[in-house]
């Protein structure tokens, strides 16, 4: 794939037709206190293994939520709830009061362009450059000419410090910085909801705790942001709440506080592992 | 009963991939007439599937022109009918041959392609990336594909029909000194559109055929590289008897609307 090429065409641009100039914006809720982010019990088997069991928990806007677990307990996948690329199979998601598994899919897509998602695996497009990775999201919902799209992409690279990279292709990249370029990628809309799933996986510690920050600004700026990592500090850093899964349930969740005084053995031993993930 | 399971379970396991692909297929035809069009990625693949598939099509089709002119002139040698050669080149290559190598030299080329991109998408999470961007992967991916194949398919079977008649004519020249004028004059004696617009037409269903199938095998892989290798395979021979198959009731259908009945 290339860089869409159509940038300004009707199709570009969703259901609405009539997108303002520069990246959507976040919609009111429809009610205040309304949670950015809700699950309610969801449950989620894949063949015979139940990953999620009865799962619950909400997020409220402007705040930071982070999964812990160990590998294989459904973190991803419950990222992957969030932003409907998985149905559950019993129980309900809310986004911004929005019930998104009863969705269409234009109407999810509506729903997804206020978030941004880091993969796991990165997931660039590999026919692609990282530049025109980056530039992709503005490009699909933007009304921007290419030269401030690509004046964005640029500060988004910038952003993870990846600026020198913009012409690159991803092949040329180390997993680190796939990694970030696809954390510009998902910040280029500045989403309202930010779901990104190992952050820091694969980066050094001073450029881990640099992509902290730029998330823990997200935050301040407004955005929800749902991180799975298994780096403790940098759950510290990030989280105005963590939760920890286990077997397909939440079995301790709280500030940073509050689960260094579980009582929990697995909780324990999260808690006090410092080594980056 | 072993056998029986067995032949069973195929049966059953053939009837559910037809059916999975013929409920693709009309997603597609449902989805192409819906907005977005996604018209920068049509021309895109219209570009790597017509434009960069022309070096094999024109070259192919100089070959096959060469080997059927020297085929044919062996057999109306015989009745000392060589004057025929021309005609009788011209309308089996626009009738059957041009359109059918065409459609298989481009599942194989295309094909293979358009199964190997969408199932290494699949399984390196790009194309959940395109669905988390709000993009309908289904139309940016396949939609798109199948249109510009459609697009695409005839235009590569005019260039075959004809650089097959080129490969007729330089046989028949070095052979007989036949002119260009003469050849071409006689080329297109006993050619008429009934024969050239329906023949060069129906690759338009194997077009479709061809990027249904690789799209539905892309994006259905699974099983990692594999899985990817398996579905680039699939694709060609899934695709290459499905035009087979689809050119005999073509056929039919076209002999139905312009019985070749001789004049």
């Amino acid at each position: 794939m290339t860089s869409q090429g159509s940038q300004g065409s009707p199709g570009a641009r969703g259901s609405h037709g009539s997108e303002p100039h520069g990246p959507p914006e976040p919609r009111e809720p429809s009610e205040p206190r309304e949670p950015a982010v809700r699950l309610d019990h969801v449950s989620k088997s894949f063949g015979g293994l139940k990953v999620l069991d009865d799962i619950t928990f909400e997020i409220s806007k402007a705040k930071a939520f982070v999964l812990l677990g160990r590998s294989g307990t459904g973190k991803s996948v419950t990222l992957k709830h969030i932003i409907g690329l998985v149905r559950p199979d019993k129980g309900h998601v809310f986004v911004d009061g929005r019930e998104i598994t009863q969705l269409d899919a234009r109407a999810l897509s509506d729903v997804r362009k206020h978030m941004g998602f880091l993969f796991q695996s990165a997931a660039l497009f590999d026919s692609m450059t990282v530049g025109d990775n980056v530039a992709f999201p503005l490009r699909r919902h933007t009304d921007l000419p290419d030269k401030e799209i690509r004046e964005r992409a640029k500060q988004k690279l910038a952003d993870v410090g990846l600026e020198r990279e913009f012409d690159k292709m991803p092949a040329e990249l180390s997993g680190g910085m796939k990694k970030r370029a696809a954390l510009a990628r998902a910040m280029a809309l500045d989403p309202a909801i930010l779901l990104v799933d190992e952050p820091s996986a694969g980066l050094d510690p001073i450029t881990a705790s640099e992509i902290d920050e730029l998330l823990v600004q997200r935050k301040h700026s407004g955005a929800t942001i749902v991180v799975v990592t298994h780096n403790i500090p940098s759950a510290r850093a990030i989280g105005d709440e963590l939760a920890v899964l286990h077997e397909g349930h939440i079995i301790a969740q709280g500030t940073a506080g509050d689960l260094d005084r579980s009582d929990d053995p697995l909780v324990k031993t999260f808690m006090r592992s410092e080594a980056g993930g | 009963m072993a056998i029986v399971d067995r032949v069973g379970g195929s049966v059953l396991s053939s009837l559910e991939f037809v059916g999975a692909l013929a409920t693709f297929g009309g997603r597609a035809i449902v989805s192409a007439f819906r907005p977005p069009y996604e018209v920068g990625e049509i021309v895109r693949h219209l570009y790597q599937f017509g434009l960069r598939s022309m070096p094999l099509i024109l070259t192919s089709g100089f070959a096959i022109g060469v080997v059927l002119s020297m085929h044919t002139r062996a057999t109306l040698a015989r009745f000392g009918a060589e004057a025929m050669i021309p005609a009788g080149l011209a309308v089996a290559l626009v009738r059957e041959t041009g359109p059918l190598t065409a459609g298989l030299l481009v599942s194989g080329r295309v094909g293979a392609g358009i199964g190997a991109e969408i199932g290494a998408m699949r399984v390196t999470e790009q194309i959940d990336a395109l669905e988390a961007n709000a993009v309908d992967a289904f139309k940016f991916l396949a939609v798109t594909r199948v249109i510009a194949c459609m697009i695409a398919m005839p235009l590569l079977t005019v260039m075959m029909d004809f650089a097959g008649i080129v490969g007729g004519f330089t046989a028949e020249t070095a052979v007989s000194g036949m002119s260009w004028q003469l050849y071409f004059e006689r080329s297109f004696l006993y050619l008429e559109f009934s024969d050239l617009i329906p023949a060069t037409l129906k690759t338009v269903v194997f077009g479709f055929l061809i990027a249904i199938v690789a799209s539905y095998l892309g994006f259905t892989t699974s099983r990692g590289t594999e899985g990817v290798g398996e579905a680039s395979t699939r694709s060609v021979v899934m695709a290459s008897i499905l035009i087979i198959l689809s050119d005999v009731i073509l056929v039919k259908i076209i002999f139905f609307f312009y019985p070749q009945v001789p004049a």
